[in-house]
């Protein structure tokens, strides 16, 4: 068990700027997750925490202990990789027994921690078979038996579930929660699924190009991204965002679009804090925050309809307003009467408004 | 495109064949069973048996297995534990050790470093014999070579190299000439190994060499099986070494192929020189075989 520190970390490859001045701490026995998009740096960082990398500038603490310059085997920690690699040529006892072995435990005590940790991952029936005689989530347990068998301090995880179907995977999400919860092991997990790390983590940090952009638990960073990035990756389907114009009078504010112009009178004092009369700005909503409603309703915006996605549960519609698509979320899973012509109602007290930078000012 | 109907009846197909199984009749299976006949016979190239050759019987393998004399220098017993030597020493602990160390070392570098190595060990691969064999006895000659003249600016005294070391010299020789070969097959396993496996293991806990002797030997041992099988056969049927030694001085480094051409080709005596070929097959063989064996095994056992 043990803290993670990463102390103004970079991780240059020639040119490249894989991970950029990446400050974090990561507390003690959470459950941690990298998130962002394909090449942002993920595993890089992951790796800089096992010692498969090293970093050009700054310092990683595990523990007590600086360990920035050690090699992977002294920090005691363990790693699932994307492919698993499971090695082919060993049976599956022998493949989670690995990191025991290594150790210099003995036969009969590998055998029996082995065994332990199989009945605990439901894998006992599976030791004697090789990694290709598995299917895809017994090959997964395995990875992680072999992660966990030697109790190190840290667990990190790289993309474990990317491999699995969309059932299994799902099935190994509650699994691995369940499991990281009753080991209480600090893990770092990297994925680039946003519905896995809000599931998964106690925490979560988004990543673009290198550089973290937010840490925050599930519902902070569903609540309140930080900057539009943010928002338009967390979410199924994402945030919505339409570029729209501030009117700050004395008495009244307006947000003003191409096709409608939102009363936003309440919120005045705070937005005249930090923007400027007629600045461009950002409006961000949340599609279950959006209904639809009447032409009479102050805060709704005209629309066209585009698409109707029926899920079951809910029924995502998709809207064209101007040129940019809106996306509302209706809890009842009846989609809606009407089609065509229809307004939306934007609830003020949910809304965020992003400078056209993509800081968030207000939310 | 395989369980279809064939496009030729198998006697069209027979029909073309032909050509290639009379090529390979006349130049390889004629010669085999010319010199397999040959060994029973007294033929040579002059004198009265070159014209009036007869059948005799084993006496020609009974001459090449003398139990009292064969181990004398010169004889074919000699000359099997020279190539014994010359087979361990350059193929197995030369090439294939040699190889698989650069390969190793050389997994996971990238780089000009690996490049220039890699350049200079396959050069020493392509270049013809007689020049690679010209170069060495430059190099290991005992008044101008350059070794020496390395020894003597390190103060050592020179060491006439082809006289006093023949077996050593025309071990390293193989060595330096052949390592390219499995260098080359041993990095294209060793590119077939997920990098994943290695730095798993390194996360685990392994050392370099437990890393090594747990994933790399296990996941590449047909490589290295076939790797052997061929040097070896190679290697004992090299005939390069002549180039450099002579097979001497006073037989020291005669090579079971230089003892076959010796016999064959300087005295001209056709019919032990043809059971020496049969024996040097026969011993082949059972290496070859020995090695595919153990290469089927592995093959059920994984
Ligand atoms: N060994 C390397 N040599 C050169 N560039 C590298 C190396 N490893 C990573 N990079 C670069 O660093 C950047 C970050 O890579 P990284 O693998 O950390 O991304 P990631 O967030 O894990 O992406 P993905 O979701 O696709 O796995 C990428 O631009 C990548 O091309
Ligand atoms: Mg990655």
């Amino acid at each position: 068990m043990a803290r993670i520190m990463l102390e103004n970390v970079t991780r240059r490859f020639g040119l490249v700027i894989a991970v950029d001045n990446v400050s974090l701490p990561i507390i003690d026995g959470e459950f941690f997750a990298l998130l962002g998009p394909s090449g942002c740096g993920k595993t890089t960082t992951l790796r800089l925490i096992a010692g498969l990398e090293v970093p050009t500038a700054g310092r990683v603490h595990i523990g007590d202990r600086d360990v920035t310059g050690l090699p992977p085997r002294e920090r005691d920690v363990a790693m699932v990789f994307q492919d698993y690699a499971l090695y082919p040529h060993m049976t599956i006892l022998d493949n989670v027994g690995y990191p025991l072995k290594v150790r210099g435990v003995g036969r009969r005590e590998i055998r029996e921690r082995v065994g332990e940790v199989a009945g605990f991952l439901q894998i006992a029936e599976l030791l004697e078979r090789r990694p290709a005689q598995l299917s895809g989530g017994q090959q997964q347990r395995a990875a992680v038996a072999r992660a966990v068998v030697h109790k190190p301090q840290v667990f990190l995880f790289d993309e474990p579930l990317s491999n699995l179907d969309a059932k299994l995977r799902l099935e190994a999400r509650g699994f691995l929660k369940h499991l990281q919860h009753e080991l209480g092991i600090t893990t770092v997990y990297v994925t680039h699924d946003q519905a896995e790390a809000l599931a998964l983590a106690d925490r979560i940090a988004i990543m673009n190009q290198g550089r973290i952009i937010q840490v925050g638990t599930p519902l902070e960073v569903y609540r309140r991204p930080q900057t539009t990035f943010v928002a338009g990756f967390i979410g199924n389907p994402p945030m919505n965002l339409v570029p729209c114009r501030l009117e700050v009078g004395v008495e009244a504010a307006h947000l003003v679009g191409t096709t409608f112009r939102l009363d936003l009178t309440s919120l005045r004092d705070r937005l005249a804090l930090t923007l400027r009369d007629d600045e461009e700005v950002i409006l961000g909503i949340r599609p279950e925050h959006l209904t639809f409603c009447g032409q009479g309703d102050p805060f709704a915006i005209p629309a066209e309809t585009y698409a109707i996605q029926p899920l079951g549960a809910e029924c995502v519609v998709i809207l064209l307003v101007d040129s940019t698509t809106l996306s509302v979320r209706l809890f009842t899973g009846e989609p809606p009467q009407q089609t065509g012509r229809v307004w939306v109602g934007v609830n003020p007290e949910r809304i965020l408004v992003y400078r056209k930078s993509g800081e968030l000012v207000l939310g | 495109m395989t369980g279809g109907a064939p496009i030729l009846s198998r006697r069209t197909g027979f029909f073309f064949l032909l050509p290639s199984l009379g090529f390979v009749s006349l130049f390889i299976l004629f010669p085999f069973v010319w010199v397999f006949y040959l060994s029973f016979t007294n033929q040579t190239l002059t004198g009265v048996t070159a014209i009036q050759s007869r059948l005799v019987g084993l006496a020609n393998y009974q001459r090449l297995l003398d139990f009292e004399t064969w181990m004398t220098s010169g004889q074919f017993g000699n000359a099997l534990r020279i190539s014994a030597q010359f087979v361990v020493g350059s193929a197995l602990i030369g090439q294939a050790l040699l190889g698989l160390a650069i390969a190793w070392a050389f997994y996971r570098w990238r780089g000009a470093f690996r490049e220039i190595v890699y350049t200079l060990v396959i050069l020493a691969w392509i270049i013809p014999d007689v020049v690679v064999a010209f170069t060495w006895m430059a190099f290991l000659d005992r008044d101008r070579g350059t070794l020496n003249a390395i020894l003597q600016l390190l103060r050592l005294a020179p060491v006439d190299w082809l006289i006093q070391q023949p077996v050593l010299s025309i071990i390293i020789f193989n060595t330096w000439r052949g390592t390219a070969f499995s260098m080359l097959l041993f990095s294209s396993a060793l590119a077939t190994i997920p990098p994943s496996y290695l730095e798993s293991a390194e996360v685990a806990g392994a050392s370099g060499w437990q890393k090594f002797r747990d994933i790399i030997l296990p996941l590449i041992r047909s490589h290295i099986l076939t790797d052997i099988i061929l040097i070896t056969l190679w290697t004992f049927n090299t005939f390069t070494p002549f180039l450099i030694t002579g097979g001497g001085p006073a037989f020291k480094s005669e090579l079971v192929s230089i003892y076959t051409f010796r016999i064959a080709f300087q005295f001209f005596e056709f019919g032990r020189g043809g059971a020496i070929a049969v024996a040097m097959m026969l011993i082949n063989l059972v290496l070859a075989l020995t090695y595919l064996t153990i290469l089927r095994r592995q093959g059920v056992r994984t």
